[in-house]
């Protein structure tokens, strides 16, 4: 993409952004067009969280097949996020347990925080958008 | 206190584009700003003025164009989502423009707060 350039508001801040995904990759659009703004967001050298939670956590998780639903599978850019300088993954203990899963069926290296530990990050960001 | 608002769903079907304009409004006539309201996912069909609803409801494109020529506030919808939903600069009703995400990653930076409406 063009715009994947570095770029830059022109003030020289740098704030906390947390993208909190909360939705499955496929059935809404939300997953694929949030992945988006983080790039972007990186693009203009913020500090970017992402975090996985709910049926978000299904985002990470391996082995996705999207041939029979007969869309783009976008899960390769999760393993590109480091190129972009996108390394703070952190996903939501319990609905990693909700869902039967662990850090081994995921496709990244993450950081699997509790409840306490979560609710401690999202305060100290400056920015939270969530998809 | 300036705030920068994110709305994320179609107007309708869904009530997120009606709470972002009642709260953009309600901040304003507190006394805070509000310098720009950014249009993504289907949030982007807010910006059409094809749309022409009964006129026994409310017509919330027209509502938006009208808070921003009052209040000055730029209405930005994104390129990409606009674009995947066939909406283009020649359907966008006043007030409204077309531009990329770094618009609203720019809110974000800049503004004190941004408020996300949506799912």
């Amino acid at each position: 993409m063009s715009d994947m350039d570095d770029m830059d508001d022109g003030s020289g801040v740098v704030k906390k952004f947390m993208f909190l995904n909360r939705k499955a990759p496929h059935g809404t659009v939300y997953a694929l067009e949030g992945l988006e703004v983080v790039l972007i967001t990186a693009a203009f050298d913020q500090d970017v969280s992402m975090v996985f939670t709910d049926d978000g956590v299904y985002q990470l998780m391996k082995g996705v097949d999207t041939k029979g639903i007969e869309v783009k599978d976008f899960s390769k850019t999760y393993r590109a996020l480091e190129g972009y300088d996108i390394e703070k993954l952190y996903v939501d203990q319990v609905s990693l347990d909700a869902r039967g899963l662990t850090e081994d069926d995921l496709i990244v290296d993450v950081t699997v925080l509790s409840v306490d530990e979560m609710a401690n990050l999202m305060a100290e960001q400056d920015v939270v958008i969530s998809f | 206190m300036q705030f920068g608002i994110l709305v994320n769903e179609g107007p309708y079907n869904h009530e997120a584009s009606d709470s972002a304009y009642l709260f953009a409004r309600t901040a304003i006539e507190k006394g805070h700003k509000v310098p720009r309201i950014f249009f993504y996912h289907d949030g982007v069909n807010n910006s059409t003025r094809m749309a022409e609803p009964p006129q026994d409801d409310r017509n919330v494109t027209m509502r938006w164009s009208k808070l921003a020529e009052e209040h000055g506030i730029d209405l930005v919808v994104c390129v990409a989502a606009a674009l995947r939903r066939g909406i283009k600069d020649e359907l966008l009703a006043p007030g409204f423009r077309i531009s990329g995400l770094g618009q609203l990653v720019e809110m974000g930076i800049q503004y004190d707060r941004l408020v996300t409406f949506g799912d």
